[in-house]
């Protein structure tokens, strides 16, 4: 018994071998160069105002049938993105939280993903924790979705037969192609992404990851993207959030 | 109604030179890119932004498919007396922006 | 036997940084190059360019060549007599030259201007004034661009 607790003990420690330590932990802000850095630090020149300012008439506008704004039952959202996403049943990202609000309270249809109108929502939304740090726990609710989420950063996957931890645990801070490899927190979404010339949620860049190392790429919303974005989360725990960012 | 931003300083001392720095949201499609099919996309960019300050103009810019999207455009002028900066903006197909802010001169 | 980091650069789809001068083929290059002399002609007419007042800010090593921040300085004391009258930034590679012309003016208090430009390919950046003496300053910057690594669309 008492070999099989040690084995288990150096195979358990084997598994999270790979993982950043939490004081090793940097932003992708600081793998950027100082003229990108300056793009995001100043507010007045980050592109993401544009949604930004979109998001806020958003968040004042009455709604059609019930002609509820969401500014009628909120009067602050400052610390809310630093706690997504919650686990409710499932996890459930703040995406699909704005979107619950607005057909259960709202009376009005959801927001397309990627639409604009919903980065400019989530973007004024996640604006108002910025500076907070994340604040998801690893605990009896959270537990198994965040197992799930680990196992798919750990998990070799698509023709490339990558896993996210690859990149992303063992090999961060070196190049692939010219870029240079992050650690990939997600501290900054919804983002404006250089290469997208654009604003883009989480789930975008999960969903462009996955194309690179041709992986199948799951749909908006799917419970597997979420349990993903609920790991990284976790995995930035403590770490500043920075809404809107900028990246390359 | 475009969504376009732009930031000037509320008040300032005559004479003194102040930054405007505005941003524009537009995809600034170069003409260049082709669909996954091979279809050329076409073109369709903001072509000019001009700043009139009491309707004088004090800036002017062309703007060519090189500009990236969300252009940025920031640039000084001298605060001469209060009244009204106007910002316009100019593009393909029938692209137009309007933005003004009051600047107050002490 | 392909080293690892060799094959996730080619199987991402993306090009390695080393031998960027050879990408662009030869012809297409010429091409360019040409349209960007007769671009700057038409600027400055058969006027000499010379360099110097000018300064211009890019970054060396590009994130990504889709946006990149880019400010023109122009040594000047901007005034009635003296004064810059235009900026005109143009690219090496880009598919056509120009990338933005701007007018100034006495009122404008100094002859700074900041964008964010697209940059097609690993060359020059080149910002050119006209001086209201008639007179054309230049400066340049060799920049090197490369692909991300891995993208959005993938590869058909």
């Amino acid at each position: 018994m008492r070999s099989f607790a040690l084995v288990l003990g150096v195979f358990c420690t084997l598994l999270t071998a790979g993982e950043i330590p939490l004081a090793e932990r940097r932003s992708g802000y600081e793998f950027m160069s100082r003229e990108t850095r300056g793009m995001q630090d100043d507010d007045a020149t980050n592109p993401a105002l544009l949604w930004l300012l979109d998001g806020e008439a958003l968040w004042n506008r009455k709604e059609a049938s019930a002609g509820v704004a969401c500014s009628t039952c909120h009067a602050g959202m400052q610390g809310v993105a630093a706690r997504y996403p919650v686990v409710k049943k499932r996890p459930i990202n703040l995406e699909q939280q704005i979107n619950v609000c607005r057909t259960e309270r709202q009376k009005a249809p959801p927001l397309a993903y990627e639409s604009r109108e919903l980065l400019a929502l989530t973007a004024y939304v996640a604006r108002q924790s910025r500076g907070m740090p994340i604040d998801i726990a690893w605990n009896e609710t959270t537990g198994p979705f965040l197992s799930a989420g680990r196992d798919t950063f750990n998990r070799r996957q698509g023709q490339l037969n990558l896993a996210c931890a690859q990149c992303h645990n063992d090999n961060w801070g070196k190049r692939l192609s010219g870029s240079v490899i992050p650690q990939a927190h997600p501290t900054g979404y919804p983002l404006y992404r250089l290469e997208w010339q654009g604003m883009g949620s989480l789930q975008r860049r999960l969903r462009n990851c996955l194309t690179g190392i041709r992986a199948e790429v799951p749909a908006y919303g799917a419970p597997e993207l979420v349990e993903l974005e609920l790991y990284l989360m976790w995995r930035a725990r403590g770490m500043k959030l920075e809404t809107p960012a900028v990246r390359p | 109604m475009a969504r376009v931003v732009i930031s000037v300083p509320a008040s300032t001392k005559r004479g003194e030179v102040i930054e405007i720095k505005t941003l524009a949201a537009h995809v600034m499609e170069t003409g260049f890119r082709r669909t996954q099919t091979g279809e050329l996309i076409p073109r369709d960019i903001i072509t000019q932004l001009v700043c009139t300050y009491n309707g004088v103009e004090v800036f002017r810019a062309e703007l060519h498919p090189a500009m990236a999207a969300n252009p940025l455009l920031a640039f000084t002028t001298v605060a001469t007396e209060s009244g009204t900066l106007e910002f316009k903006w100019t593009g393909d197909n029938g692209y137009a922006a309007t933005q003004s802010a009051s600047i107050t001169v002490v | 036997m392909t080293s690892r980091r060799r094959f996730l650069a080619l199987a991402c789809g993306a090009f390695a940084a080393g031998e960027v001068a050879a990408q662009l083929d030869p012809n297409i290059q010429a091409l360019r190059r040409a349209a960007l002399e007769s671009a700057i002609r038409k600027v400055t007419g058969d006027k000499p360019v010379r360099t110097g007042k000018v300064k211009l800010e890019v970054p060396p090593l590009i994130d990504n060549g889709n946006t990149v921040p880019l400010s023109v300085f122009v040594d000047n004391p901007m005034t009635a007599a003296d004064h810059v009258k235009s900026i005109h930034v143009f690219t090496e590679k880009n598919p056509q030259p120009y990338v933005v012309s701007v007018y100034l003016g006495p009122r404008s208090g100094r002859a700074s201007i900041t964008t964010r430009a697209r940059i097609a390919d690993t060359g020059k950046v080149i910002a050119i004034a006209q001086l209201s003496d008639g007179t054309f300053w230049s400066d340049s910057v060799s920049v090197v661009v490369t692909l991300s690594a891995c993208l959005e669309d993938g590869l058909i």
